[in-house]
């Protein structure tokens, strides 16, 4: 685990230095001459040899220097502490959807077998995780915007609204804190399309993974020794299916922490949702280096947190596994 | 006459271990994922969207980059089947010819990434020890980014440019391709085969590329079936970011972003690309689908 952040700083930091392109001269601007660069390269201890920057960048990471960004000129750990909350809350809400409504659905589906069952699975998984996020969340604003003006298009709040007091940056959460009922429902109404259209991908695929671990385990001995000593039909579902079942599903929910990191860089971008993926696209677009690396190393570290979980809640679930 | 030898040894080596290839030795392979209907439709859909790509120039008229003011963001009609984009081009057309270039970005990153891979792949198995370690300590660190993340800051850091994003692609996505052409390297080079190609004189680099790549590439290309639709998907999205192809380029994932600031009243704008993208990478997934089966066939009973 140490060693793979510590090689993901490799990593970003490489990319910093390997290319083409030079942060000194975009942040300098056109006209700066050459004396102008070389205070600049020397303030920013770009002048000093690659091993020493290499140092100098790590020990700044771990004082939680993630450098200043390009774009507000204001320090990238602050612009990333301000917009990651709203990430987490997107995310969060998109990995309930996604389990919550997946995993139910395919117990339900591995109920019904037959091929109409299967056909219907497996194209709309398909169909699911070859839709291009954006352009489900296009459809979606133009659905239930547009056409039904049910959902609000993006944001997290009606402008006329003002966001309930900070405690932990979610919403949802503050204004339950502070008792801020009235706006839960329109923090809830910005919230369910960028979730949805997160959560879709996901959601087709964890149901086909838990219908086909279903499956497979109904399809056991001792699921028929349960049948024969007489237990009920819904308590072979939960108690001897469905436990067994958690394992293979496991690895699969827990495959779709990328795909949801990944996809809610676009999610964002389409629903002007002010998080880590939204502030990420503008750096890009900014050619904002330090707001960049600083996204990219923030959302990695998060990703291996979310895979180590994982790992963790295999050995909970699974007492065949053990920790080595 | 040696290297004869040792590769008459070799063929009756790979002869007589009947899972030695997968595909190759079992014709029925290709002919049961043909009987998949929806393996057949993803492979009917992806010869249909080769051949448009291919004689674009044969089913329309118009150029796709060649702007005409007077016509922008017509609504589809007959001249115009998709309509037009904000400069008037013809979108019927900018969404053929991207084809090409949507199609072929997957296809180079899916070469290069695989080129790469396999190739750091079969050095690390074969030479093993303290090589080996580093290589794969290699493909840790970059399987620790979720892969798009990752691409896109490859993307930025190169420049915005459809192929500084093929680039960026490919070097997020070598990882997967190293570490399972070194374990098929670790399957087979302890086997007779190699020992007696070696015993016959063949250097490293002969046993590996000879006698050792050519028995382990069949799971390379399934993998490389299973990854063409998602290299389409990823393509596009870093176009739709910004980072890929830029404008006017006909490229679908960029026709996107563009079209979507004017998406709510020109909707067939960004629906006619995207809708596109859709199509590709649905029928490459229905192949991998279908593949995924064959090869699996536990896996074919759900």
């Amino acid at each position: 685990m140490i060693f793979v952040l510590f090689g993901m700083t490799l990593i970003t930091f490489a990319l910093t230095h390997l290319v083409p392109s030079d942060p000194i001269r975009l942040l300098a601007g056109p006209h700066a001459d050459a004396s102008e660069l070389a205070t600049l390269r020397h303030a920013y201890g770009m002048d000093r040899s690659v091993p020493e920057q290499y140092l100098i960048y790590l020990r700044n990471l771990l004082h939680g220097n993630l450098g200043i960004s390009l774009t507000d000129r204001r320090p990238v750990l602050d612009d990333i502490v301000q917009f990651f909350p709203a990430t987490l809350e997107l995310a969060v809400c998109a990995f309930i959807l996604a389990v919550g409504i997946g995993v139910p659905l395919g117990v339900y589906a591995a109920m019904g077998r037959g091929r109409i069952v299967d056909a219907v699975i497996r194209v709309t998984s398909i169909a699911g995780v070859s839709m291009p996020i954006f352009w489900l969340g296009l459809v979606a604003q133009f659905i239930f915007f547009k056409q039904l003006g049910w959902l609000p298009i993006g944001g997290r709040l009606d402008l006329i609204d003002s966001p309930p007091p900070t405690v932990t940056g979610l919403y949802l959460v503050d204004a339950v804190i502070t008792g801020n009922v009235a706006l839960l429902g329109d923090i809830t109404s910005h919230l369910i399309l960028p979730a949805l259209t997160l959560a879709l991908g996901s959601l087709v695929l964890i149901t086909r993974m838990t219908r086909g671990a279903m499956l497979e385990i109904l399809a056991q001995d001792y699921i028929r020794t349960a049948r024969a000593k007489g237990s009920g039909y819904y308590r072979i579902i939960f108690r001897h299916a469905l436990k067994n079942a958690i394992p293979p599903t496991l690895t699969v929910i827990g495959l779709q922490f990328g795909y949801l990191l990944s996809g809610d860089f676009l999610a964002e971008t389409i629903f002007n949702w002010p998080g880590i993926g939204y502030y990420g696209v503008n750096a890009i677009s900014n050619l904002d280096f330090p707001g960049i690396m600083g996204v990219t190393l923030v959302v990695s570290t998060v990703y291996v947190i979310a895979n180590l979980v994982v790992d963790i809640l295999y050995v909970v679930v699974d007492p065949r596994v053990e920790y080595s | 006459m040696a290297r004869s030898m040792a590769e008459l040894i070799a063929a009756e080596e790979a002869a007589a271990t009947p899972e030695v290839t997968v595909i190759s030795r079992r014709p029925s392979a290709w002919r049961a994922l043909l009987r998949s209907p929806l393996a057949a439709l993803g492979l009917a859909m992806v010869a249909i969207l080769v051949l448009l790509a291919i004689g674009a120039p044969l089913f329309t008229r118009y150029d796709p980059t060649s702007m005409d003011l007077g016509h922008r963001l017509l609504s589809p009609n007959l001249t115009h089947l998709f309509g037009t984009d904000d400069g008037g081009r013809d979108l019927f057309s900018r969404v053929l010819y991207g084809a090409r270039l949507s199609l072929g970005a997957a296809a180079t990153v899916i070469v290069l990434a695989s080129l790469v891979g396999c190739t750091i792949g079969a050095v690390s198995g074969y030479i093993g020890g303290i090589v080996d370690e580093l290589l794969m300590r290699l493909t840790d660190m970059f399987l620790a980014f979720p892969a798009l993340v990752l691409a896109m800051a490859i993307a930025a850091a190169l420049g915005p440019s459809l192929v500084n994003a093929m680039v960026a692609v490919a070097v997020v996505w070598w990882p997967w391709y190293a570490r399972l052409m070194r374990g098929q390297v670790l399957i087979y080079k302890n086997r007779e085969f190699v020992t007696a190609a070696r015993a016959a004189g063949v250097g490293g680099v002969g046993i590996v590329m000879r006698h050792l790549v050519p028995n382990c590439l069949t799971p390379i290309v399934v993998q490389a079936t299973l990854d063409s639709g998602y290299a389409i998907l990823t393509t596009a999205s870093l176009s739709f970011i910004g980072v890929g192809a830029q404008p006017p380029t006909p490229e679908w994932g960029s026709m996107v972003n563009v079209g979507h600031t004017y998406f709510l009243n020109q909707w067939w704008f960004s629906t006619f690309p995207a809708m596109a993208i859709f199509i590709a990478v649905m029928a490459f997934n229905l192949i991998g689908d279908g593949l995924r089966d064959v090869l699996d066939p536990r896996m074919g009973r759900r």
